[in-house]
């Protein structure tokens, strides 16, 4: 299986070298240069063309064969392969022996080739939407491709076979892997870290041939929301199991490699948001080019913090002398859309001008800036220990309490402009349009900070925690506000189709929402954004208790007393395990029992490795969580922490709600025909009436 | 020359009416007061749990000194020991955290505080921010400026230049493409 695992990658590597230069041979044929210096006939470079296309599909099929290979390769426990024998077991779960293609670099680097490879099939299936344009992309995708190949033919070989005889037994898998969200959490990762790969190549390759019109952007508004959208999945899986599974109480660590997932999502984000300037207005095309250019390079530069181990990060288990091959790779990128961006620059004009400070432009304007503020900022953070040391020749720590100063004011200005951003007209808003926008946020707005401060929400009185009592009163406020604006607009524009169809509010709510689904799916993305930026204020009024326990000692911590009821020793085919059992009470009333967890790994490990199972109760107001840390090694007795994170939940309700309103987005709108569109405009309704702070224009003569 | 006496809300109603940049700067005069109070009354933290919070723990679990949740780290055992006994010294917070940086280095700060180069790992994400924040301010009004004027040398006015669009009883041909525009702009 090794030898056959190799031959994939080899004949996947000669396939995509075939697509990357006759891919790209016939297109410089074909075109108009090409045509007049060769003579050849267009017909015959479109041929050649489409062997390299074809050549790219194939070079998917060997890829999966590849993949397939190591996977096999680590279900039989094949520890002949090198990579098997140290990131596998015989005893290990058949669902993580699978995992194993990803849990150490070579496998995470061919699950890399192995995705770009599908999305590079998907994109050449569906050729057709735009041959020319595909077929550009198709070649920038290969020589990325080509890369990672290289990569892993010559540096970092997932199929090397292991030196000297055969050994009985893998080394294991990190027993912090060994948690379901692992088995997901990665290629959700890399399905977003790789698919920013398409809207690049669209990008790029339509300043190449100097695409006339927004068109690609239409055809990659659903790859980039997509993908956006597993990158998501993908950031809060991972602060899902380190919430789970590392036991600190936190998920979010401000972890080089955590950062280095973080920083594209910001910018895709602002890509997201300002592409809709370049379709609607013609704006901002220069901007566009360069925030998804940056987006792709982040992404690689995230493959290089996570595998080049250049800076000190908690995810140790990947690291490796790869980064020279990074380091070059990202140089000529960069230079390629340099070079690209000042040869067709003037293909990048504007059509149109911003005429307004205060403008659904501007906002979007600034909701870009702020993005990237906040990217430049952890990128600054994550690169500072490197400068330091290169300064002064002293590294130095940039933790937790580093990022959450400096990002916490960028993030509450962020909930600002999501609030008020949608609330404005295009092109102009009048004051008057403002004053009726506003007016409720405002209200509601006051009206949370006055209930919150009454109900105990005091920053002056808080002490030690002022500053974060103070910012999260600031967070829940605008939060207030931001949910009043975002069911505002719909109500607003369902009261539009109630008057129109004679529907309840309930179903004008949704067929509005099926009318422009964009507009409200994205409505549908803000409110569950607002909904973590709650669960993250929440974390505000942690709280902590440690505490040596044995049975029917109890401990308490808010409303919550938990008793000790037994304390457990038992061993497993792949760890011995200790754990304590929990009754929790709420305000004296039985509600659970819990049982946080110490396991240590011996199965098929050279040394012992421990493990925190944590043990919580998690509800809309707050989670319970209790971790076994191990015991005293003076009395023998177990030592348990309890935590009390309030509104966490929300963190995670939020991201259903984001994946909620991204599935809507993406569904495409309920057509209204030509003869309704007449009926409406006959009938007296602007086009725009019911769209909120967008009837602004259509009601200017009338102000 | 009459000095009239006001109160705060009369300043900021007058300044209203008076004309809008005065009237936001006052505003922004207030948001900046109450960040800077803010950030003055954080110093009234405790000293220990401050100070815990300002240092990591060594062993290497990249946490903070209080948040290591390893049982038995010696390390974090004995650093919160020696936190403690330099606390009860009565030193002050800065002579505290060198103790440490000249017994474990500079990666035992949470956060680079120690001044001179350290200061720019916070001064460029204020920079940042502020620059992206007035930037987009000055990109704005540069726009707008230069769109009133090649309005102006074309003959509209600046009402014009946003576009008005006719009363929804009309239906004239330019009327109808203006309608579709719209409907087409707007359209998030």
């Amino acid at each position: 299986m090794p030898e056959f695992g190799s031959f994939c990658l080899l004949l996947g590597l000669g396939l995509t070298i075939y697509t990357f230069v006759v891919g790209g041979f016939a297109l410089w044929g074909g075109s108009v240069g090409g045509l007049r210096a060769t003579g050849i006939p267009e017909s015959r470079w479109n041929r050649l063309g489409e062997t390299a296309r074809r050549a790219g599909i194939a070079s998917f099929v060997a890829l999966c064969a590849a993949a397939f290979a190591l996977v096999w390769a680590a279900l039989s426990n094949d520890f002949s392969v090198e990579y098997i024998r140290a990131h596998s077991n015989i005893a290990l779960n058949p669902a993580y022996k699978f995992a194993a293609l990803w849990s150490g670099q070579e496998g995470s680097l061919l699950l890399w080739a192995w995705l770009l490879s599908a999305y590079g099939f998907v994109l050449r299936v569906r050729h057709r939407v735009d041959v020319r344009l595909t077929a550009f992309a198709s070649v920038i995708l290969a020589a990325i491709q080509v890369f990672f190949l290289l990569l892993l033919t010559i540096v970092a070989t997932p199929f090397s076979i292991a030196p000297g005889p055969v050994a009985l037994d893998g080394a294991g898998l990190n027993p912090l892997l060994q948690y379901p969200e692992m088995v997901i959490h990665p290629p959700m990762l890399y399905l977003g870290y790789v698919g920013f790969a398409v809207p690049f190549a669209f990008a790029l390759g339509a300043l190449m041939m100097r695409y006339p019109g927004e068109k690609w952007i239409h055809i990659t508004r659903r790859w980039t929301m997509v993908t956006w959208l597993f990158l998501t999945c993908g950031i809060f899986l991972g602060a899902h199991w380190a919430y789970s599974v590392l036991g600190w109480g936190g998920y979010w660590g401000w972890d080089p490699v955590e950062n280095a997932s973080l920083m594209p999502w910001l910018t895709g984000t602002a890509f997201l948001h300002s592409v809709m300037m370049q379709e609607k207005r013609g704006m901002m095309k220069n901007w566009n080019v360069w925030l998804i250019f940056s987006t792709f390079l982040l992404t690689i530069l995230g493959t290089l913090l996570t595998r080049s181990g250049i800076i000190s990060s908690v995810h140790a288990f990947a690291q490796s002398p790869i980064g020279a091959w990074f380091y070059t790779f990202i140089s000529i990128v960069f230079l390629v859309c340099v070079i690209t961006f000042f040869a067709r620059r003037g293909h990048l004009k504007s059509e149109n001008k911003l005429e307004s400070l205060v403008s659904r432009e501007s906002s979007f304007l600034f909701n870009n800036m702020i993005l990237l503020a906040a990217c430049v900022t952890v990128l600054w953070g994550t690169l500072f220990p490197l400068l330091s040391e290169a300064v002064t020749g002293s590294k130095v720590t940039m933790g937790a309490p580093y990022y959450n100063r400096v990002n916490i004011p960028i993030g509450l200005f962020l909930l600002f402009l999501t609030g008020i951003g949608p609330l404005l007209a295009w092109r102009s808003t009048t004051l008057r349009s403002i004053r009726r926008n506003f007016v409720l946020p405002s209200i509601a707005m006051a009206v949370t900070a006055v209930v919150l401060m009454i109900a105990g929400l005091r920053p002056w009185n808080d002490g030690d925690d002022m500053q974060s009592t103070f910012f999260s009163l600031i967070a829940f406020t605008l939060a207030a506000g931001v949910i009043t604006a975002i069911v505002e607009e719909f109500t607003r524009g369902a009261r539009v189709v109630c008057a129109q169809t004679g529907k309840n509010l309930l179903s004008s709510m949704v067929l509005l929402t099926r009318r422009n689904t964009r507009r409200y799916g994205g409505y549908i993305i803000h409110f569950g954004i607002v909904v973590m930026f709650i669960g993250i204020a929440g974390g505000a009024f942690n709280r902590a208790v440690e505490m040596e326990m044995s049975y029917g000692d109890a401990l308490a911590i808010g409303p919550y007393r938990l008793v000790c009821v037994g304390i457990t020793q038992d061993s497993k085919p792949e760890y011995d395990t200790d754990y304590a059992r929990l009754d929790a009470y709420k305000n004296g009333r039985y509600i659970t029992q819990l049982s946080p967890e110490k396991r240590t790994y011996f199965a098929g490990t050279d040394h012992e490795q421990a493990s925190t199972i944590v043990a919580l109760h998690s509800t809309a107001e707050a989670d319970l969580y209790t971790v076994f840390e191990g015991r005293n090694p003076d009395t023998g007795r177990p030592i348990l922490k309890v935590f009390l994170n309030p509104l966490i939940a929300w963190i995670w309700i939020g991201v259903v709600i984001v994946v909620l309103g991204t599935f809507i987005a993406l569904v495409p709108n309920l057509v209204r025909t030509p003869g309704r569109l007449r009926q409406e405009d006959s009938a007296g309704v602007p086009p725009t009436a019911g769209l909120g702070a967008t009837s602004d224009v259509a009601k200017v003569p009338h102000e | 020359m009459n000095r009239r006496t006001q109160s705060g809300s009369d300043l900021f109603r007058d300044a209203r009416h008076a004309g809008g940049p005065v009237f936001w700067a006052r505003w922004v005069q207030l948001a900046l007061l109450c960040v800077v109070t803010v950030a003055m009354l954080g110093a009234n933290e405790s000293r220990y749990d401050r100070l815990g919070h300002e240092l990591m723990c060594s062993c290497g679990c990249n946490q903070v000194l209080l948040e290591c949740n390893h049982v038995g780290c010696v390390d974090s055992a004995r650093m919160i020991v020696e936190l403690k006994a330099q606390i009860a010294t009565g030193e002050s917070d800065t002579a505290v955290l060198n103790w440490f940086v000249a017994k474990y280095g500079a990666t035992i700060l949470a956060a680079p505080i120690r001044g001179g180069f350290d200061n720019a790992a916070w001064i460029v994400p204020a920079v940042i921010f502020f620059l992206a924040t007035l930037g987009t301010f000055g990109i704005v009004w540069a726009w707008k400026r230069r769109a009133l004027r090649m309005a102006g040398a074309a003959g509209f006015d600046s009402g014009d230049a946003v576009g008005n669009l006719p009363a929804s009883g009309e239906s004239n041909p330019q009327d109808a493409e203006l309608r579709e525009r719209i409907r087409r702009e707007t359209e998030y």
